[in-house]
């Protein structure tokens, strides 16, 4: 295959106080063969040689698992490619001579700490108010002690997926991280080890994804779409019935106890 | 704050309010368009305005009525606070952004097509509802007369359909939306849903959207 000469237009941001703009760079003799990290890595070297400050990403392992990269690539989160991270759309899905625009997730919540690079703590503080089961410490139980029939564990993994990337957020028209929470969530409802916690977990998760400044869920689904987990609305569904649940049937605390 | 202020100040609460009253909403289109079809019984009118005397001295509709004014209230500010809450949860745009071809136009552009209905509602009360019913300004004409006369116009019946397409559009995402809103998805029905949305989109936005036609086209070829 023949390689790729191609226009970058590049957010960039000193710091999260510069006000930021888009830059054009161009890299040539990109091998089609190249991830679009290791296409901007080329970028770096070349910037890093000509003594000029090098792009700032996030990246890790590079295998579509472990949600760091993002970029909102030619006005698409993670690219033109579905069902992938950033760190999986290969220049293949480009074409000799594009020009690509390539800006930071977009959200309130998300403030930009340099170039691509934003702050997605918001979403590890929603995982703090309820995204995990609290259990005794000690032997590891027998796997099959608590039974969970297949489709309630297949229907659990799909949320379990969720590498926490923000693509819903910023694919979403309202910043809202309704998909990302609803995975956690809807995950946690449907195993039994998630049931004690459950109607807490809704109220608790949800309060702070408000605080934090996301937006509210239109039912839109440019989510899904650009999740690479491809994960489904059917999560935000579970996730709306979960909080009428909560709001209705949450038994009450011990000292909101009606006596008669 | 007690439990009503804590659920429905949030997010999903007031989402949950856009749900049902959108639904109710719904309702009273359907009742709304079957009932206008008499508007077509080809009588002068007499089916038409004995319908519309009847609704408006029956006290049970007479108590929803004041039920359904509540509900396009709390929809039109819920849905402009929700709107507005949105547009500030991304204060920085993106400088180019393609949504997903998947996505519907109909879904992005709710916050329009609702407030083409919001000037459309306030256009129409004030030509039907506000002479018929509060200020008794009906000049010694039947409603069945007034409604002739006003669609007898073509720059109002044009608008009269351009609000009503915009209407079915709205409903086309609105209808499965609320389903969704309230936790009511299972593959079992959903798609189902989805359908009677369409259903109920073209049945209402056409229905309303024939009267002006109608009017208009006896006006001309008389």
């Amino acid at each position: 295959m023949s390689n790729l000469n191609l226009t970058l237009k590049i957010w960039r941001q000193r710091n999260a106080n510069d006000s930021g703009k888009l830059v054009t760079y161009k890299v040539n003799n990109i091998s089609t063969h190249a991830s679009f990290l290791e296409m901007l890595d080329i970028l770096n070297e070349d910037l890093v040689k000509k003594g000029e400050d090098p792009v700032a990403f996030a990246h890790d392992c590079r295998e579509g698992i472990c949600g760091s990269c993002g970029c909102y690539i030619n006005g698409r989160a993670h690219g033109p490619e579905g069902g992938t991270a950033t760190c999986q759309l290969h220049m293949r899905k480009f074409k000799d001579g594009d020009t690509i625009t390539v800006e930071p997730w977009r959200a309130k919540a998300f403030p930009v700490i340099k170039d691509l690079v934003v702050d997605r703590s918001a979403l590890d503080r929603i995982l703090q108010k309820g995204g995990y089961v609290s259990v005794n410490t000690g032997a590891a139980p027998d796997a099959n002690e608590i039974l969970v029939p297949k489709p309630v564990a297949d229907e659990a993994f799909t949320g379990a997926a969720c590498i926490g990337c923000g693509a819903c957020v910023a694919a979403c028209p309202n910043a809202s991280a309704m998909l990302f929470t609803a995975a956690k969530i809807s995950q946690l409802a449907l195993l039994p080890q998630g049931k004690p916690e459950r109607y807490r977990r809704v109220e608790d998760m949800i309060a702070q994804m408000e605080d934090e400044g996301f937006g509210n869920c239109t039912n839109v689904g440019a989510c899904s779409l650009e999740c690479p987990k491809q994960i489904g609305q059917n999560h935000i569904a579970r996730l709306n019935r979960e909080y009428i649940l909560a709001k209705t049937f949450n038994p009450p605390k011990s000292n909101e106890v009606e006596v008669i | 704050m007690n439990w009503f202020a804590r659920t429905f100040n949030y997010s999903i609460g007031r989402k949950i309010i856009m749900a049902l009253t959108g639904l109710f909403l719904v309702f009273f289109l359907i009742e709304h368009v079957f009932g206008n079809l008499l508007l077509f019984a080809n009588d002068g009118g007499a089916a038409f305005n004995e319908y519309s005397h009847d609704m408006s001295h029956n006290t049970i509709i007479r108590i929803v009525e004041y039920l359904l004014f509540a509900g396009i209230i709390f929809h039109f500010v819920d849905g402009f606070i929700l709107w507005s809450k949105n547009r500030s949860a991304r204060p920085i745009r993106y400088q180019m952004s393609k949504p997903h071809e998947k996505t519907k136009w109909t879904s992005r552009n709710m916050i329009w097509s609702g407030s083409v209905i919001l000037i459309f509602l306030v256009i129409h009360l004030k030509s039907f509802f506000v002479p018929y019913r509060i200020t008794d300004g009906m000049d010694g004409k039947t409603l069945f007369e007034i409604t002739r006369d006003a669609f007898a116009n073509p720059y109002y019946s044009a608008f009269y359909v351009f609000a009503m397409i915009l209407l079915g559009l709205h409903l086309n995402h609105g209808f499965s939306s609320a389903f969704q809103t309230l936790g009511l998805r299972h593959p079992n029905f959903y798609s189902g849903i989805k359908i009677l949305g369409v259903i109920l989109s073209l049945v209402i936005s056409l229905g309303f959207a024939s009267m002006p036609i109608y009017f208009y086209l006896q006006t001309i070829m008389n």
